[in-house]
């Protein structure tokens, strides 16, 4: 265990575990667009960022979400350099996607309300990556990949036009924090809106009740996994025992 | 081949070349590195052949390729030894005459020697040329007299003898020792003191580690890596084994980048020469230490430059940099205990094993010791790869090596650092070159580009070059570079259009903090720094741009017009070499006429007009 204070406040916390995990553990606000629980942390968003003083005295910015704790560390989580740089962190994501119902909230909240850039009307993405983290860490078929670099990056599939790793799941609909990825089932079909197109899958119906509970590409992939034979997956959840 | 397997079958074989080499024989030395590749030396390299197989002479004089030897703008360079004779501008034409004069008469072509503008009189060898005269070549020493492609020619020259000290006479510990104690920081731009981290790798818990070389070179302008990785491979793969050796690692990486294939090729040969020669493999030098190389090609972003970034794209994924709180030398490649050093780093390290460590640490300024070599590019005279000790001031890199600016212009400043650096104005000339100094005048001393400019360029318009560089090639992971750098570079765009206002000036400095502050690797930190620093020495640019709408360099397109002297003859040149068809003659005698609507200002009437006719305002 290592000591570390927040805020004025100290704390113990177990060796190795990140500032902002600490920190929420306490119910002390930090602001994040790129964290989430399933995945590791990234550091792309960089609206957790902190002013830590370490044991030695040196004084500099982190990302909390990348930043083990260590004995004797203070960590300033809204100090006027803070709250300085996360307004023009905010200022650049509202003229990059004005849209964004949480971009606009996390603006009210961190009160920024405006912001002196040209605004983009294009994207709701805010490129967090957590789609991507997701269809690699958790569901491990990385269909989904950020292609191009400098400021054309985008997500997108391969070429934009091969989806045959996508076992349409729809984790990146479920994760994604702005609404650009959204998730439709319309009778046999599930349509995964992207910011690019959408992907259209067919749904397997239950022998039971009859309903489409999921996708054939999901159901194939989970039979992989487990080793179950296909037919166990005639059944939906719900009518298996 | 035999591989050696002690120091002294490495001195008897080393004792074995210098035997069979008469030191009376005339060799015709021909650099072939990339500049004079480019500039023709392929083809001079084979005439020369040619020519002396037809004359029966092929035998009693021998054609050498060597490495980069930096008068890059005076290619292609031609040696002729043992005289040393020191030709450059040489190109085939030249070879009938440099074999008939020189080699059978002994009598010099003094067309093809060097003349200074500055200086009266021609100079018959290099070292006296005031390009060389001034600079203090170690790492660079040996690029012009050995052919890289060959392992002999290194060891001819003492090549791996400091491998040999270190594996026999020095412990591991004592050879960190040794490093820190001469006080070499990285020679790729973030000057960490590589005792230091060579330390830390050694101290982290793993079984296995690595050492990496990082020839990811990718600044604009720069081309220090590519010349020592193509002229003197050796010399690098020395040092790294000599790293891998004290920090106890068993693998190794040279990682090229993509676009430098004789980089490549000479690393691929001098890995396939070292292990044949049992310096490099299974028990290298009989000493029983392992240690193996392998040459990977760059993914091609710029940003793989940048360790994590590097060490990911070796791994085969995106090269995209990741936070260093945990450092590389705990969890680097695959996670295990990593050193990565720059490819001059390395280059120094057999120097310093040589030579020790207070003969290297009495060369340069108090924190920066040795050498480091530049690119200097621009509106130079001469423009290469120059070798100078620390602490030498810019003024002396520009106008005493450098030989000042092309046409007698006047200087405007001098960009160090790359994309990562800052320019530098004439009132800091006097400055020495060293890693402190560079940083606190808001630039760096970076991998070493330096591109002078003169007063025809637009600070800035240098800015934005920069900017829009970075737009390209950052990875875009991170939030505040990659839309900062996206809104810095429409900002700097607006002003050089004309449209831009003072707050604009004032946006830049905000966004630039933000950058520094709060971007995830060094190149977003240090990407504002073109920026930052044109705004500090040449804010009055930026604000005749926006006040006044003028661009003081007269570069802007936006802001400028081409116009015909009332004093034109009509000669008729630029009539023809506009591409536009907007100039038309109207009365023989009488000045032409330029359709302002039609302009495109490239400039082509301003380059055709013999008479100084075009004006821009």
């Amino acid at each position: 265990m290592v000591k570390l204070t927040i805020d004025g406040i100290q704390f113990e916390a177990a060796a190795g575990a990140m500032v902002l995990d600490v920190a929420r553990a306490h119910n002390i606000y930090i602001p994040t667009l790129c964290n989430h629980e399933s995945v590791l942390p990234y550091g792309a968003c960089r609206l957790c960022i902190v002013e830590i003083t370490t044991k030695s005295g040196r004084k500099r910015l982190v990302t909390s979400c990348l930043y083990p704790v260590e004995e004797g560390l203070t960590v300033l989580t809204n100090s006027e350099k803070v709250a300085a740089h996360r307004k023009m962190l905010m200022q650049l994501l509202m003229a990059r996607c004005p849209e964004s119902e949480i971009v606009k909230e996390l603006g009210q909240k961190l009160g920024v309300e405006s912001t002196p850039f040209p605004s983009e009307d294009h994207h709701k993405c805010i490129l967090c990556a957590l789609c991507t983290r997701v269809c690699a860490e958790v569901v491990g078929v990385s269909a989904i990949s950020l292609v191009n670099r400098g400021v054309e990056r985008e997500m997108g599939i391969p070429f934009f036009e091969n989806k045959d790793a996508c076992i349409a799941c729809g984790s990146c609909a479920y994760v994604c924090p702005t609404g650009a990825i959204t998730l439709e089932d319309k009778g046999d079909t599930r349509i995964i809106h992207q910011p690019w197109d959408e992907m259209k899958f067919k749904m397997a119906k239950c022998k039971v009740c009859g309903r489409y509970w999921a996708p054939v590409k999901q159901i194939e992939y989970m039979a992989k996994k487990s080793g179950q034979p296909m037919e166990f997956f005639d059944k939906c959840t719900d009518c298996r025992n | 081949m035999k591989r050696l397997s002690s120091p002294i079958e490495l001195e008897e074989l080393r004792q074995s070349i210098v035997k069979s080499r008469d030191p009376k024989k005339t060799i015709v030395s021909i650099c072939g590195g990339t500049g004079c590749t480019a500039l023709g030396s392929g083809e001079v390299i084979k005439a020369f052949r040619e020519e002396l197989i037809k004359r029966d002479l092929a035998d009693k004089i021998e054609v050498k390729v060597s490495g980069c030897r930096g008068f890059c703008q005076h290619g292609a360079l031609v040696t002729i030894e043992p005289q040393s004779i020191f030709y450059q501008r040489v190109r085939t034409k030249d070879v009938i005459e440099i074999i008939e004069s020189t080699l059978l008469k002994g009598q010099t072509v003094d067309r093809l020697l060097y003349h200074d503008p500055t200086v009266t009189g021609q100079f018959v060898h290099e070292e006296e040329v005031p390009f060389y005269a001034k600079q203090k070549r170690l790492i660079l020493a040996n690029s012009s007299k050995i052919d890289p492609k060959r392992i002999e020619d290194y060891i001819f020259f003492g090549g791996y003898g400091a491998l040999a000290k270190a594996l026999y006479n020095m412990k591991p510990d004592s050879i960190i020792e040794e490093i820190k104690a001469s006080g070499l920081r990285g020679r790729g731009g973030g000057g960490f003191p590589t005792g230091r981290k060579w330390e830390s790798t050694r101290k982290a818990q793993g079984d296995l580690k690595y050492v990496i070389c990082n020839c990811d070179e990718g600044d604009p302008g720069a081309f220090m890596d590519r010349s020592l990785m193509e002229g003197n491979p050796h010399s690098v793969l020395e040092g790294m084994i000599i790293g891998a050796f004290a920090i106890g690692a068993q693998e190794g990486y040279i990682y090229v980048r993509h676009e430098y294939p004789l980089a490549v090729e000479n690393a691929t040969i001098a890995l396939q020469q070292a292990e044949e020669n049992g310096l490099l493999g299974d028990n290298i030098l009989g000493s029983g230490f392992n240690f193996r190389v392998k040459v990977s090609r760059g993914g091609g972003a710029f940003v793989c430059g940048e360790s994590t970034a590097l060490m990911a794209s070796l791994e085969g994924k995106v090269g995209e940099p990741r936070a260093k709180y945990i450092h590389t030398s705990d969890s680097g490649l695959w996670g295990r205990p990593s050193n990565l050093n720059n490819v001059e780093t390395w280059a120094n390290v057999p120097i310093i094993i040589n030579n020790g460590a207070k003969w290297f640490s009495g060369i340069g300024t108090a924190d920066s010791k040795g050498t480091k070599i530049f690119s200097l590019v621009g509106k130079v005279r001469n423009t290469g790869l120059v070798e100078v000790p620390m602490g030498i001031t810019l003024r002396e890199i520009i106008f005493d090596i450098g030989g000042g600016i092309q046409g007698n212009r006047k200087f405007k400043a001098v960009q160090t650092g790359g994309p990562s650096g800052g320019c530098i104005p004439e009132k800091l000339l006097d400055l020495p070159v060293d890693f402190d100094e560079l940083t606190r005048v808001g630039s760096m001393m970076g991998s070493g580009a330096m591109i002078v400019t003169d007063e025809k360029n637009c600070m800035v318009d240098i800015a934005k070059y920069y900017i829009g560089f970075l737009k390209g090639e950052l990875c875009g992971k991170c939030l505040p570079c990659r839309e900062g750098v996206k809104r810095m570079n429409e900002i700097l765009t607006r002003i050089t259009e004309g449209n831009g206002k003072m707050e604009d000036i004032d946006l830049l400095e905000q966004i630039a903090a933000t950058l520094t502050e709060t971007s995830l690797c060094g190149l977003g930190q240090s990407a504002p720094n073109p920026v930052v620093s044109t705004l500090v020495h040449f804010r009055d640019e930026y604000e005749a741009h926006i006040k006044e709408k003028r661009c003081p360099a007269k570069v802007c397109k936006a802001l400028i017009t081409y116009n015909i002297s009332e004093k034109c003859l009509n000669c008729g040149l630029c009539v023809k070499a506009c591409p536009q068809g907007a100039i038309t003659p109207v009365e023989k005698k009488k000045p032409v006429v330029l359709d302002q609507s039609k302009c495109i200002k490239c400039g082509s009437c301003l380059d055709a007009c013999k008479l100084q006719m075009v004006e821009v305002k």
